[in-house]
């Protein structure tokens, strides 16, 4: 297969601003065929932005999308398109079965009912009002929604939100068994560990732009940030200056408390120690995602800075 | 990379659509009793129980409640039911999905037409056993169907609404528009007993038109020719289908 047959949907030089507010800059991304794409984020990353501009309901200040080399939001595309969104509540007084039933009726080719309830799990609860479905219930119906068109393209915004684990283990095998078929996925996630298990690629977005692009375990190596936080009576300019610290800082409030960043915890540690610096209740914790993008981002500003 | 074309059957998902939301609003009781109740609950009253000339009053109050009947279900299932369902995102994930935007709107108009005949069978029923409405079977018919497809341009008025409102203020907006809107169209009260400045203003307003062409069926409208009204009434359904068409492709919304 050439390229152009591998790719599903292309970005190219992508702008968008809402008013002065810049939300997507220059960004270029290619998904291909049976690829789990994740883009991860936090809040106001530019996420739902972006993924809304696929869906074809914003309009782009510049730059080209693609897919399957139509524009996007048209009915060519929508036919081969599922998408799971963030949805607060769907119309209460209509079934499982008959939300189902009819979204697969939009469809030419769809997913087979009885094949919709296995990958969603729904079987049980077929005959119940939407009204009646708790978070994580409202999502797997989301998640048929989704699916039940057999479509060859997926977007899933934050699909597990909400979910408990057994239901999230349950979503990521459909997500996989659905790749393994010849289905490109796009996902987005606040969950390092969900983007970790299921795709193929991680893109970073921050600030509107995409600061690292990689398969997972490209994306962990940089982001292995472990905290380390004790109580000490030390001055906070010997701390700084250790070799290993990235960021050292005191805890709010907590004027004896510190907190020390660092890509190499094991050092970091051995440097107390040699410095003989007293201290006390001594944790040390893997960065939260929040975290790693903060600590992404200060090396991006820097290394803008220096160039 | 090309895509297999394969189309869906439309037929199919106009009666799928169709049948889910008519089904799903006569299972709220929210929405199906008002709907069903107010009109008939108002004609009974001021049309049979305290008829002021039981001669005329029942025949004329059954077609201007009839209207105002058939108002309802219109300006409620496209108005609130739109503006609801953006504010949960369900209409967002409508106009991603391959759903084709015509079932969204023929389902919601076959949904007015159920409740609009549900409304006219029971006002007809009740006109004809407690306040005597002799009529003939052309007149019976006619009047059905001017009910039945004068409802369009208030689907068209309801549409905009939902397009532009919020979640939380519509009911009350919509309220806010319906009930002044059939008053002072000579709905709930026949147009003459209305002061002349009213009577006036009631010309702006598409139910006293709507009223105005059922009412010559049985000769009490005032006597103003069918063009009059019908162009008003199809000017109204333009202006307002252009007006919803230019909110839903509008992009980059909220």
């Amino acid at each position: 297969m050439s390229q152009t047959e591998q790719t599903i949907a292309s970005i190219r030089n992508l702008n968008k601003s809402f008013a002065d507010n810049k939300v997507l800059t220059d960004i270029n991304l290619e998904l291909n065929q049976s690829e789990v794409l994740s883009i991860l984020g936090p809040n106001g990353a530019g996420k739902t932005t972006l993924i809304n501009t696929l869906l074809g309901r914003l309009s782009m200040d510049s730059g080209e999308v693609s897919l399957f080399g139509y524009q996007p939001g048209s009915l060519a595309v929508k036919r081969q398109t599922g998408a799971m969104l963030q949805v607060s509540s769907l119309p209460d007084m209509s079934t499982v079965k008959e939300h189902i039933e009819l979204f697969q009726s939009y469809y030419a080719d769809p997913m087979s009912y009885d094949q919709v309830m296995a990958f969603s799990g729904l079987k049980e609860i077929e005959n119940q009002y939407s009204k009646t479905l708790s978070g994580g219930q409202k999502q797997r119906l989301l998640f048929a929604l989704a699916i039940c068109g057999s479509p060859k393209l997926l977007f899933l915004d934050e699909p597990t939100v909400g979910m408990d684990i057994s239901a999230r283990k349950s979503l990521w095998k459909a997500i996989e068994t659905l790749k393994e078929k010849g289905t490109s996925i796009l996902l987005t996630t606040h969950y390092l560990e969900e983007a970790d298990q299921l795709s193929d690629r991680v893109v970073m977005l921050s600030k509107g732009k995409i600061v690292r692009e990689g398969t997972p375990s490209e994306i962990k190596s940089q982001i292995n940030t472990k905290r380390i936080r004790f109580r000490s009576d030390a001055d906070i300019a010997l701390l700084a200056g250790l070799k290993t610290a990235e960021r050292t800082s005191q805890v709010n409030g907590n004027n004896d408390y510190f907190e020390i960043e660092t890509s190499n915890a094991e050092l970091t540690i051995k440097e107390i120690f040699e410095q003989q610096i007293p201290m006390t209740d001594l944790t040390i914790v893997g960065a939260a995602l929040e975290d790693a993008f903060e600590i992404i981002n200060n090396q991006q500003s820097t290394e803008s800075a220096s160039e | 990379m090309n895509l297999v074309d394969k189309k869906p059957n439309l037929l199919n998902i106009f009666f799928l659509e169709s049948k889910t939301e008519t089904t799903r609003l006569l299972r709220t009781p929210g929405f199906s009793i008002p709907t069903l109740l107010f009109p008939i609950m108002f004609y009974t009253f001021f049309g049979i129980v305290f008829s002021m000339n039981p001669a005329t009053m029942p025949t004329y109050l059954m077609i201007t409640y009839a209207v105002f009947g058939v108002i309802g279900p219109a300006l409620f299932s496209f108005g609130v039911g739109i503006a609801i369902e953006r504010g949960q995102g369900w209409f967002d994930l409508k106009e991603v999905s391959p759903m084709p935007a015509s079932a969204y709107i023929v389902s919601r108009i076959t949904l007015t037409f159920f409740f609009s005949a549900a409304i006219i069978i029971l006002l007809f029923l009740i006109g004809a056993i407690f306040g005597e409405v002799r009529l003939f079977r052309w007149q019976w018919v006619s009047l059905a169907a001017i009910f039945v497809f004068g409802s369009l341009p208030f689907c068209a008025i309801g549409m905009t609404l939902g397009l532009y409102l919020k979640a939380s203020s519509a009911p009350a907006t919509v309220n806010l528009i319906y009930l002044p809107m059939g008053f002072l169209s000579g709905l709930w009260l026949p147009i003459n007993f209305l002061p002349e400045v009213m009577q006036q203003f009631a010309n702006l307003l598409p139910p006293y038109h709507l009223a105005q062409l059922a009412l010559k069926i049985t000769d009490m409208d005032l006597g103003f020719p069918v063009f009059l009204h019908l162009s008003v009434l199809a000017a109204y359904t333009l202006i307002f289908v252009f007006l919803a068409v230019k909110a839903y492709h509008k992009k980059d919304k909220k």
